[in-house]
């Protein structure tokens, strides 16, 4: 019986694995492909690392991207705290629920409409006011923060329901003015949630596709773009090369991440552990 | 019930002629159409401990978040110190409150958790450094000033609170439900530290709580509390022992109440009989109501004797019934005795000898008596 289960047990495992990470595997192992042919193996290589870092088209995608990503994800989160804080922390003002239900609903928007309005507006903004003049990396920057607001007010304003309020009231009591609580006590307690906010955003900006196609002009293609654009003309290797790599720095950045907490809730259930123990 | 303090000789609520400190003034509060506060009006004295006294949404927590600031009165003033701080935000005021989940900043240690009101008036670092390792001194926990709050226990937790609230000198401290969190052995112990600080300090305390034993423990005078208004102001003795009403008389401590009628009114002493009772009542304290008036009489667990001889003396104040049920408690043994009627009897009685000195037992037949001076009549 025991034995049994546990077969099945582990074939569910490996296949689960499988699923989500064999086309990855394929990927990384193909990036070292010798052959210019992305489906047949001629050999292990490193050719087409050395060909990628002489891609100028690709490195500089990535590079728009990089910009837009983390502009995006800046201004995501600022715009995206005031939000979670004032459905959070501001009782029921008038248009709360309006707020509510506007700030979040690019969760569930469709992207193409995202992006089909948004061009539309920014045409007509163009021809009524001249700004923004042409689509670039402006109009991108400015559709990615659109959409990343709402998944940081989620974030923010979750953490926010979960602080208890009576810390802001003690900071006042104490003589605090509400902006100082702000600065000295809501924020620094909500900061893991704010960088979590950021990373989401920085995350959904960087491999955003759809939107980006819409509002994104000659000379301002983003990574996401060009890779879609060479895959339709053939995949070509060294995008496998360059897809190992973020893969790679995504991994590195999450195996880090997921350490670090966990040596500090080591830390802290150790501390809890003490506490209790010099128990007066 | 123990009373911590001595009396007090001191007792200005006394004195026609005395200020009071703390003057709330005819306030209400209302949360929409909901009534928390209603009408209330109370006057605290300078070092006095006041304990605001009910149960769950009976308004003693809106009343005591509106002296911090946290709520502005929908009518009525508050004025401490001669001074009105009705519309004054929390951050000016002479006021520090000690919250019941203590609200100790999690990312600050002990130390800066106490030194942050200082910090917010700009006092010298050197003299904020003073204040606040003789604050921690004064609640034991100097030799915890680095630590997170996170490291600490629940009892350490408290003191910490208890030091950041008072180290800015307040002019009225307000502790929400202060021992609320703390296991019953670690309470008692705290309650007494309590008094201790507040008589060191000499800063006025205002406590709220819906434990009557910590209320009584700590109190000079206790405010009882329901449905957003003051039922009955204090002292313990006066609370327990002088009950206005059937809801105070019922809500401190437990008792026996029967309905009965007035039949016999004189100034020193009242006849009441009961058909609850099934007998007659002899109060001896005077009453203010109509003869033949409908009265109920409190009688308190722990001043009835039980026993199984029938009591000397002429036919009021004694009953007799049977024994239904008996817990031990150790300390004391608890017996609902039934009477003819089919009421239950709710009797106490300390075990001075061990194994019960009275060996009363179950479905015994027991005679129940008390003395004139025990019952107390109420009117409403």
């Amino acid at each position: 019986m025991n034995a049994r289960k546990s077969v099945f047990v582990l074939t569910m495992l490996v296949l689960g694995f499988v699923f989500l990470y064999g086309p990855i595997l394929s990927l990384i192992i193909y990036s070292f492909n010798e052959s210019r042919l992305v489906t047949v193996w001629g050999g292990f290589s490193v050719k087409w690392y050395r060909e990628l870092l002489q891609n100028q088209q690709l490195l500089g995608a990535a590079w728009l991207s990089l910009k837009i990503a983390a502009l995006n994800a800046t201004c995501a989160t600022v715009l995206g705290t005031l939000a979670g804080l004032a459905l959070a922390r501001f009782g029921a003002f008038r248009g709360r629920a309006l707020l509510m239900g506007m700030a979040t609903a690019p969760l569930v928007m469709p992207e193409v409409i995202t992006g089909l309005s948004l061009l539309l507006l920014f045409v007509a903004m163009e021809q009524a006011i001249g700004w923004p003049a042409g689509r670039g990396m402006t109009t991108i920057t400015i559709a990615h923060i659109t959409f990343s607001m709402a998944y940081v007010t989620v974030v923010v304003q979750s953490r926010l329901a979960a602080l208890d309020e009576s810390l802001e009231e003690a900071a006042m009591d104490l003589g605090a003015r509400p902006a100082k609580v702000f600065f000295l006590i809501t924020l620094p307690i909500i900061m893991p949630a704010i960088l979590a906010g950021w990373l989401l955003a920085f995350t959904l900006s960087w491999d955003d596709l759809v939107i980006a196609s819409f509002v994104s002009g000659p000379g301002a293609s983003t990574l996401p773009i060009v890779i879609f654009s060479k895959v339709r003309l053939g995949v070509s290797p060294d995008i496998n090369a360059l897809a190992t790599i973020l893969v790679l720095i995504v991994a590195i950045g999450i195996v880090t991440a997921g350490i670090y907490m966990q040596r500090q809730q080591k830390r802290r259930d150790l501390d809890v552990q003490r506490a209790i123990a010099a128990n007066d | 019930m123990a009373h911590a303090r001595p009396e007090q000789k001191n007792e200005p609520w006394k004195d026609p002629g005395a200020t009071p400190y703390v003057r709330i003034d005819k306030v209400t509060k209302k949360f929409g159409e909901f009534v928390a506060v209603d009408d209330v009006t109370l006057h605290i004295y300078r070092g006095e401990i006041f304990c605001l006294l009910g149960g769950s949404g009976c308004g003693k927590t809106t009343l005591l978040r509106m002296m911090a600031g946290f709520e502005t009165p929908t009518a009525g003033t508050i004025s401490l110190d001669g001074v009105d701080i009705t519309a004054m935000p929390p951050y000016e005021r002479p006021v520090n409150m000690m919250f019941q989940s203590y609200a100790l900043f999690p990312h600050m240690t002990v130390e800066q958790n106490v030194a942050f009101g200082l910090r917010q008036d700009r006092v010298a670092k050197s003299e904020i450094r003073d204040r606040v390792a003789e604050m921690l001194k004064l609640v034991h926990m100097d030799a915890f000033a680095k630590r997170k709050p996170h490291q600490l226990s629940g009892g350490q937790r408290q003191r910490v609170a208890l030091a950041r609230s008072l180290v800015k000198r307040p002019k009225l401290l307000l502790l929400d439900e202060p021992l609320a969190a703390l296991d019953k052995k670690l309470r008692e112990h705290t309650q007494f530290e309590l008094i201790n600080i507040q008589e060191t300090l000499g800063v006025t305390f205002v406590v709220v709580t819906h434990d009557q034993e910590e209320a009584m423990t700590l109190a000079t005078r206790i405010g009882v509390m329901n449905h957003g208004e003051i039922v009955q102001t204090g002292t313990p003795t006066e609370i327990y022992e002088y009950p206005g009403s059937r809801f105070v008389a019922d809500f401190i401590g437990s008792v026996n109440l029967f309905e009965g009628r007035l039949i016999e009114d004189e100034p020193d002493y009242v006849r009441v009989r009961s058909d609850e009772l099934g007998g007659v009542f002899h109060v001896g304290h005077g009453v203010s109501a109509a003869p033949d008036a409908t009265v109920w009489v409190a009688l308190r667990p722990e001043k009835i004797q039980i026993s199984r001889e029938r009591p000397d003396g002429d036919g009021d104040n004694r009953v007799q019934g049977t024994v239904a049920e008996i817990a031990y408690r150790g300390d004391q043994s608890v017996y609902l005795v039934r009477l003819a009627n089919g009421r239950q009897v709710r009797v106490t009685q300390p075990n001075i000898i061990r194994q019960g000195s009275l060996r009363i037992s179950w479905d015994d037949a027991v005679w129940l008596g008390w003395d004139s001076a025990s019952p107390v009549v109420v009117t409403r």
